[in-house]
């Protein structure tokens, strides 16, 4: 009796560490095959990567129905994890249909259904080496201006002079507002290894940080969290209070937008 | 209702391989159309993405085993990896909520028929069982058979706690289907590694032991319809059936002449004992048609000695 008692709950020891065991072998496995990867770019609508990770069947569905073969289910040796679909703007850009075919073709929503407008999508951000591109050099080559479907917005071209003997630069800017990530840009850069390229926005943006106040831009003046302490109520003749400035000093060249 | 005496029920006599060709065909007729299904799914699958396939404009099977969409209409998608999706915590769109619910009912209605008809590795473990029988090999250790729904559990449990669907992730299924399908590599290492594990070590190791989707479906299939069918009355428990089963625990006599039928779910409905039963006491039938046999109550000894390979 005590003996089958005992056996029993070895047993059952040995079977709980079993599963103990496997299923951290398992964890570790998840953790290493479904790391959400910052250098995949996903097709438009993608929710965020871990919430992709999760929700994505990886049935390629979307890759069936994108007519360019923008999209591809990752092979092993891609930078996404195996299975899930994402695109290589160098080998083929996303050419943003209106239709969005891929995310309509999409059953689990993986591929975000409120996406209505493609130039909504945000795949990617386009982030110019000024060391190789073309324009930066003093060239007039503008590609990637003329390519990005959403000109003018996502990618302008900026004047920038230089000292009095050399010409004028024109040089692209990128502007993450209207950048879709299409990644047309990196496709029809026209040196060797692209100047522009489309990366997850998480591994390039910065962000300013709450106690920067940009006071030139604000609409309120500057001074608008300090209060002068009350004073206290005149006894004898009243004294007229000097009118203060309604600026601090050297402040208006910023008021004015004037960059010094 | 009278019990069959034991002096009556014939004695035992074994499969004997047809002579003909046409015999043979015959006695392959249910393992030819299995690789026929288990085929044409993959072909469809392929034809659709490769070739273009169309039926009146509309792709003929779009996505992958996973989840698909079939004539442009019908969502289909693996129930169970739908159900690791919501225990990770996720909403899922109701496209392949319908997908999955539909072939829920399915395979609640035609038992755990993806295993033998559908399902690719189902070819991979096939072969290493077969040439397990030629070569004789011994199991490296012994394992439940309970030990997939374990496996199943542990797969829901780890999706809740990792945050993604556990087995659907490091499913040697997926990526042996999805390599087939869509080239992405690692499929075919996943399916030598099954094979290997099934021919080496342990004999129907990954489908009889250890495959959650199989639990699942096995589960599943205890509700099922389509059913194999019992005669006790011809029955000389010669054990030949038993002999060729991948899950041999669910041909129990005693069970089966109570109920007239094969009621374990985890009966993957592959027909292979029908044709090898030399008294024809087995065929399909839905489960009302399945009567059980009047000497079921009375409990009796096999003629021959059962080869019960667990
Ligand atoms: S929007 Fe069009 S081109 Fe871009 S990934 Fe989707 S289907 Fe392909
Ligand atoms: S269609 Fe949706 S679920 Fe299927 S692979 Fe594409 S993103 Fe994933
Ligand atoms: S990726 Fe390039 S082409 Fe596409 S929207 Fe952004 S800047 Fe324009
Ligand atoms: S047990 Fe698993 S691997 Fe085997 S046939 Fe069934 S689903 Fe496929």
């Amino acid at each position: 009796m005590q003996a089958s008692r005992r056996e029993f709950l070895t047993k059952a020891a040995q079977g709980a560490a079993v599963a103990a065991c496997g299923g951290l072998i398992w964890a570790q496995l998840l953790r290493q095959e479904a790391a959400a990867s910052v250098l995949a770019l996903r097709p438009p609508g993608a929710l965020a990567e871990r919430d992709f990770a999760a929700t994505c069947i990886k049935c390629g569905q979307c890759v069936q129905a994108c007519p360019y073969d923008t999209l591809r289910l990752a092979r092993a040796e891609d930078d996404a994890p195996i299975g899930t679909p994402h695109f290589v703007p160098r080998d083929i850009p996303c050419y943003m249909c209106s239709d969005i075919p891929c995310q309509v073709a999409c059953p689990t929503g993986a591929l975000s259904p409120e996406l209505k407008n493609i130039a909504k999508a945000r795949m990617g951000l386009a982030v110019i080496d000024t060391e190789s591109c073309l324009s930066w050099q003093g060239l007039r080559c503008e590609v990637c201006y003329r390519v990005c479907p959403v000109k003018g917005e996502a990618i302008t071209i900026e004047n920038r002079s230089r000292v009095v003997s050399k010409h004028a630069l024109f040089v692209p800017h990128v502007h993450s507002q209207a950048c879709t990530g299409c990644g047309m840009c990196e496709d029809a850069c026209p040196t060797e290894k692209a100047a522009i390229r489309v990366l997850n926005p998480a591994l390039v943006q910065g962000r300013i940080g709450s106690h920067y106040r940009l006071g030139w831009l604000s609409d309120t003046p500057i001074t608008q969290d300090f209060k002068p302490p009350e004073a206290p109520p005149a006894v004898g003749p009243a004294v007229t209070e000097p009118s203060a400035p309604k600026t601090a000093p050297g402040m208006d060249v910023l008021n004015q937008g004037i960059d010094p | 209702m009278s019990a069959i005496p034991l002096s009556t029920r014939r004695a035992a006599r074994l499969y004997t391989p047809p002579a003909t060709l046409a015999g043979k065909l015959h006695d392959a007729g249910y393992l030819i159309l299995r690789r026929i299904t288990q085929v044409g799914v993959l072909l469809l699958f392929f034809g659709t993405l490769h070739w273009g396939w169309q039926v009146m404009g509309q792709p003929v099977l779009r996505g992958n085993l996973s989840a698909s969409e079939l004539l442009g209409v019908i969502p289909l998608a693996d129930p169970f990896a739908v159900l690791q999706q919501l225990a990770s915590g996720h909403a899922l769109q109701a496209t392949v909520l319908l997908g999955a619910a539909i072939l829920l009912v399915f395979y609640a209605l035609a038992g755990r028929v993806f295993c033998s008809w559908v399902c690719p590795m189902n070819m991979v473990t096939d072969l290493a069982g077969w040439l397990r029988g030629k070569f004789d090999l011994n199991n490296l250790f012994r394992l439940q058979r309970g030990t997939r729904y374990w496996v199943m559990g542990m797969a829901l449990v780890l999706s809740a706690l990792m945050g993604v669907a556990a087995f659907e992730w490091v499913s040697p299924i997926s990526m042996l289907h999805r390599e087939i399908i869509f080239g992405v590599g690692m499929g075919l290492s996943a399916a030598l590694g099954i094979f290997i594990f099934d021919l080496l070590i342990l004999k129907h190791g990954w489908c009889g032991h250890l495959c959650p989707l199989g639990a699942f479906y096995g589960l599943l299939g205890n509700a099922a319809l389509l059913r194999v069918r019992f005669d006790d009355s011809s029955c000389t428990h010669c054990g030949e059936c038993v002999r060729v089963c991948p899950e041999p625990q669910v041909l129990n006599f005693k069970k089966a002449a109570e109920s007239g039928m094969v009621t374990a779910g985890a009966c993957t409905n592959c027909a292979r004992c029908v044709p090898i039963c030399p008294e024809d006491s087995l065929d399909f039938a839905l489960r009302w048609d399945a009567h059980p046999s009047p000497g079921a109550s009375q409990p009796r000894t096999p003629n021959s000695t059962v080869r019960n390979t667990p």
